[in-house]
């Protein structure tokens, strides 16, 4: 077999330049994860302006709204769980301080749409309000979801590990996990006949939690 | 059907019930969606233009006893805001998709205890009284509503002529079946078809309505060509869309959401403030283009025509 060993050698030292563009765009966008995470959650709440901006607000803007912010609430708690296993699978260490933005995100959306159903939704009807929160499950289980987020997100800072300690504070922060299933489960239950779009979150969580439990239990079987 | 030209002062024009800032805006909307759409030919159409559709002719306006004293929702949400299935569950898809709806030539299928049974073409059937606008409340079960003026005929004139047996104690309902025409049939979300149905003394109560259009003109796709059925004392899921079949039957029909989930959805579905779905309340609805919810009457707003047809029934049991 002939091989023509001086075309290889070419090719190779074609490549280099790419090479070196495409580590220097590597190297940025690890620079400006941050900023980058921070950009792309914004974008469903902007699209959303930019539609009703355009379109107007049409029939149920109400509705639309709640819709929109549930939705990235629960994709956004999914993205932040989505890190951890990011950084494992595909060695993406750079990506290990989006938990904590992803997180702060989801709460994000998820206080918009408690305001969204407290504001819009009941115009603030104290009665109607409390009539929800007492006899229907399917608000129980979102806001219980909320309030999790929400004090994930109060102790989401430098200052609060320190208070709380190490242990203590990463204890407290697996509540993100019973988070994300009360929400997928408030999904599940204000659908009708087409569930499609709660099983595909509950399908990605599954995964998530999986992996999770998975290094658990090789973990355990190492140190045995 | 002949079709005269319509003289405009008998019919409801949607003019009339979009203010002039809705009218600018959709004009607005009209003008900058041809300049986005770039190319008219190829690519993805625009979804057609619903006040592009065939005024009807010679309809009698609404008798006082068949229109409420509300605003009706304007044309644009009534025609954007759907539930039908058989074209997507996402209440803009069926504005979207139900273009493939080939609404004409049309026919109802006509069968069970009936002395006039067969294949009834759709003109023969709306020849059985003239077309006349009912402004009616319409409150769908998701705790939303709105106000339609419809145009059709009397559901108990079309069966009339049809002359039901001894035995027909309920008539049935079936939307059409093609996965072609009806995209959304290729995901089995209901056992396909469409089914609803009515008990046979409330399908001849004169509130039962047969429309084949709204605002003036024919149904369009989405609100369910070219015949649909309007009860307006009922949940909006037994207002069953682009009807195929009416079956007069002895037993109570199979109705689609019954099937689904009876604990939710009963088959007589009747608007009922005082018994919740066991997942929300349906004390009160959001009127569309409102901000403020308001309470939901018992009936709809009917209870006067039609209380009487549940006389000693249960209605927490019979919801």
């Amino acid at each position: 077999m002939i091989v023509d060993t001086r075309s290889c050698r070419s090719t190779e030292a074609d490549d280099l330049p790419r090479r070196d563009r495409a580590k220097r765009i590597g190297a940025a966008l690890r620079r400006h994860a941050q900023a980058l995470a921070i950009g792309l959650a914004t974008l469903p709440a902007v699209a959303l302006a930019l539609r009703f901006a355009l379109h107007g607000p049409g029939a149920n803007p109400i509705e639309e709204i709640t819709h929109v912010t549930g939705e990235w609430g629960l994709r956004l708690v999914l993205a932040s769980l989505a890190i951890t296993p990011a950084r494992r699978w595909l060695g993406w260490r750079a990506v290990a301080p989006l938990r904590r933005t992803l997180g702060l995100a989801a709460f994000a959306y998820a206080a918009l749409h408690l305001a969204t159903w407290a504001l819009l939704d009941h115009a603030l009807d104290g009665a109607a309000i409390a009539e929800d929160l007492t006899e229907r499950p399917w608000v129980m289980v979102g806001m219980a979801s909320f309030v999790l987020l929400a004090a994930l997100a109060v102790t989401s800072t430098r200052g609060s590990i320190r208070r709380l300690g190490a242990a203590r504070w990463t204890a407290l922060h697996r509540a993100v996990y019973a988070a994300a299933a009360l929400a997928v489960v408030h999904h599940f239950w204000l659908l009708k006949a087409d569930l499609r779009p709660a099983i595909v979150h509950a399908g990605i969580l599954a995964v998530l939690l999986g992996a999770r439990l998975a290094w658990r239990l090789r973990a355990a079987r190492r140190s045995s | 059907m002949k079709i005269p030209e319509p003289r405009e002062s008998e019919v409801t024009d949607e003019a009339v019930f979009l203010n002039r800032r809705e009218v600018l805006r959709l004009g607005a909307a009209a003008a900058l969606g041809t300049l986005v759409a770039g190319c008219p030919e190829g690519g993805q159409a625009d979804p057609p233009d619903p006040l592009a559709l065939r005024r009807l002719p010679d309809v009698a306006p609404a008798a006082p006893a068949f229109r409420v004293d509300e605003e009706p929702t304007s044309f644009e949400d009534v025609t954007s805001y759907n539930n039908f299935y058989e074209f997507g569950t996402g209440k803009q898809d069926p504005a979207r998709e139900a273009h493939t709806l080939r609404p004409e030539p049309w026919s109802v299928v006509v069968d069970g205890d009936v002395g006039r049974p067969g294949r009834v073409p759709l003109e023969d059937l709306l020849a059985a009284a003239p077309l006349e606008e009912r402004i009616y409340r319409f409150r769908c079960v998701e705790a939303w509503s709105m106000v339609v003026p419809w145009i059709g005929v009397p559901l108990a004139r079309v069966i009339e002529r049809f002359q039901p047996g001894p035995k027909a104690a309920y008539v049935a309902f079936e939307t059409l079946v093609d996965p072609e025409q009806m995209p959304g049939q290729r995901r089995r979300v209901i056992d396909w078809p469409y089914r609803e149905g009515l008990r046979m003394d409330e399908a001849m109560h004169p509130l039962a309505f047969l429309a084949i259009g709204l605002y003036g003109r024919v149904l369009p796709n989405q609100n369910g060509a070219p015949i649909r059925l309007v009860v307006p004392w009922k949940y909006g899921f037994k207002s069953i869309k682009s009807i195929v079949r009416m079956s007069f039957t002895e037993k109570q029909p199979h109705t689609s959401w019954n099937d689904l989930q009876p604990s939710e959805y009963g088959f007589y579905a009747n608007v009922n403030p005082e018994v919740d779905h066991p997942r929300w309340s349906q004390a009160r609805e959001r009127r569309l283009g409102e901000f403020r919810k308001r309470p939901t009457l018992p009936f709809n707003g009917y209870a006067e025509q039609v209380a009487g047809l549940y006389a000693g029934l249960d209605l927490r049991r019979n919801f």
